[in-house]
């Protein structure tokens, strides 16, 4: 392999709270490469969705240097940023986040939209990714008409219609019974693996994190652990 | 992101919102609808006016004593006979030259009584004004010069003493005095509420007489042309002036007439379109309203957008060509129902109504610019949320 999907050096994020500045990532370096699965773990206020949102090109770092896909993001602007995001990375949400009235096919092919792919191409598409994620038989529903993890199926399908180098999973399986989230981590590992797109899990759930072959603990805006399963045949 | 595209989202989101899109798109429809039917009525009266004028004749110059104008004291005529000769020789053309001499008469037919308009006039009248006869003759010069008992009567009144018997040749007593009818106008309308079909016509020399006073109301000049219509009209004020260096004359034309009342009429249209337009603004603001709802409800959707890679230019467009839909769905709606309405009411009221492209250019145009206008703020407001932020919107 050979850039990785994200290089962070020294990254540091500060928010100003009531003209108060709080340091949300204090210097983080992290290297994750193509095709890896890695779990980003830590308590509420840790950091991790701070460092989740800058990993996904959301936000911008305070200091630091952030590579995505080799590319610095210091040096893009907002429209440069949102073509990286739209070309390099899949996020799937903990909430799904599926536009209400529209079709799952439809859904699916949203960021075939921004990349300004026809009608029929991206239909040909989001079909195929639907399929991918065993739901070719649901393209014309709503969400309102599929469960919680059908909904996260459609959400996993978006995430990767547009041929990402990473998926971004926010709490993947937060909203799921014990069954669904199975599955959709089922789904994720088994995408990983044969596709080669790399899956970064941001999660609280040590028994979801277990099933990543990396797991990055975030403490107080530092990396505290970084521990790779031993064993790892890929 | 296309535009073809863009147009379809929007498109969706109106119609998701339908309910609400539609009452936010009356307040744009009712202000164009106002717009279209009002400049419609306006350009309606100002055209019929137009008409009556025109309908008197062309290139006619009328000239009275004194000064014409609004708030001007009625002026006693010193004017006679003899004034119409000094005319009809500084004019060169005797034949362009009429007279009038008018009185509020009653004319009889046995029992049978209306009120007129009795007017003395020559055998030039039809060479200068447009009054077609129905029946019968005009008057001849004998008619003037021997003073004549003879009338012509408006096609009002020869229906209201005769009915659908001829009058030619029949007896009319005007003020006491018989007459005998030698001919019967066209219907021809009025003109500033002169009822012209309510008129007698009889010889200026035997309505002198029947007044008693030797003088006349007015003189008319018929222009060879348009461009004549200005020099003679000179020519006429300056002679008369001369004749009488401490008496005033007017002469009014056709053209200043039209100029004076199309002016005020275009004002009127004006300000009814202005005030209509006051409403389409309103109905923008209620846009404008709408759309801050819309961007505030949909903050996650803007988020989760952004986050799949659309740019802050592919938000504001999407919401702003939201708003320029309703407002031009909106006018699209108005202008149809405004031309409808103008129709209705020319149909079924005397109000003249005349649809103008301007006026439905103008609406459509502006009903655009509104969405444009009103628009963008909720629609910059969109593009730059923060997708962090946005995302976590509940």
């Amino acid at each position: 392999m050979s850039e990785p999907a994200f290089e962070a050096v020294g990254l540091t994020r500060s928010y100003l709270l009531e003209s108060v500045s709080v340091d949300a990532l204090r210097g983080v370096d992290l290297r994750i490469d193509q095709g890896e699965f890695v779990a980003i773990l830590g308590p509420s206020g840790s950091g991790k969705s701070t460092l989740m949102h800058l990993l996904g090109c959301l936000d911008r770092p305070t200091s630091g240097i952030l590579r995505v896909g080799g590319v610095d993001v210091s040096t893009l602007d907002d429209t440069k940023l949102a073509e990286l995001r739209n070309q390099m990375i899949g996020f799937v949400f903990q909430s799904f986040h599926l536009l209400a009235r529209t079709s799952a096919i439809d859904n699916v092919a949203l960021p075939l939209v921004y990349r300004g792919v026809s009608g029929t191409e991206r239909r040909v598409r989001a079909r195929e990714a639907l399929e991918a994620v065993g739901l070719g038989h649901r393209l014309g529903h709503r969400p309102s008409q599929m469960s919680g993890g059908e909904q996260q199926r459609v959400a996993i399908a978006r995430a990767l219609v547009g041929d990402p180098k990473v998926v971004l999973a926010d709490e993947p399986t937060g909203n799921l019974d014990t069954r669904n989230g199975d599955e959709v981590m089922n789904l994720l590992e088994r995408l990983n693996a044969d596709s080669g797109v790399a899956v970064v899990l941001v999660t609280h759930e040590p028994e979801v994190a277990a099933r990543a072959r990396r797991q990055v603990h975030v403490r107080d805006g530092l990396i505290e652990r970084d521990t790779r399963i031993e064993g790892d045949t890929r | 992101m296309r535009t073809a595209e863009a147009l379809r989202m929007a498109l969706e989101a109106l119609r998701v919102n339908r309910l609400r899109s539609t009452l936010t798109m009356l307040g744009v429809i009712i202000g164009v609808l106002a717009v279209v039917i009002l400049v419609a009525i306006g350009t309606g009266a100002k055209n019929a006016v137009e008409k009556e004028i025109a309908g008197l004749g062309s290139n006619i110059i009328l000239v009275v004593p004194g000064q014409v104008g609004l708030g001007a004291a009625p002026t006693q005529s010193r004017l006679d006979l003899s004034d119409v000769a000094y005319v009809r020789r500084v004019v060169g053309d005797p034949s362009k030259v009429t007279v009038a001499v008018n009185s509020g008469e009653s004319v009889r037919v046995g029992r049978t009584e209306v009120f007129a308009t009795l007017t003395g006039t020559d055998e030039n009248l039809p060479n200068i004004f447009d009054r077609p006869l129905r029946r019968g003759r005009y008057l001849s010069a004998t008619d003037v010069d021997t003073r004549r008992r003879v009338a012509i009567l408006g096609a009002e009144v020869a229906g209201k003493l005769f009915g659908d018997v001829d009058p030619i040749g029949r007896q009319v007593t005007i003020a006491g005095v018989r007459f005998r009818v030698i001919g019967v106008y066209e219907t021809v309308g009025s003109t500033f509420g002169v009822a012209r079909d309510q008129e007698v016509h009889i010889p200026v020399t035997t309505a002198q007489r029947l007044i008693g006073l030797p003088r006349i109301n007015g003189i008319a000049v018929g222009a060879s042309g348009p461009d004549e219509i200005e020099p003679l009209q000179r020519r006429v004020v300056a002679a008369l002036d001369a004749r009488y260096p401490d008496e005033k004359f007017s002469a009014v034309t056709q053209t200043q007439l039209l100029g004076t009342i199309g002016t005020v009429l275009s004002m009127l249209t004006g300000v009814l379109a202005a005030i209509a337009g006051i409403s389409l603004l309103v109905g923008g603001v209620g846009v404008s309203n709408i759309m801050l709802v819309s961007v505030r409800e949909r903050t996650k959707e803007i988020g989760l957008r952004k986050a799949l890679g659309a740019r802050q230019r592919d938000i504001l467009g999407q919401f702003l060509i939201e708003a320029v839909l309703l407002t031009t769905i909106g006018g699209l709606i108005g202008i149809l129902l405004g031309v409808g309405g103008a129709l209705l009411i020319q149909a079924v009221s005397p109000v003249p109504a005349a649809i103008t492209w301007w006026s439905i250019a103008l609406a459509f145009g502006v009903s655009v610019a509104v969405g444009v206008f009103f628009g963008v703020a909720p629609a910059r407001r969109a593009g730059r949320l923060d997708p962090v932020v946005a995302l976590r919107t509940e």
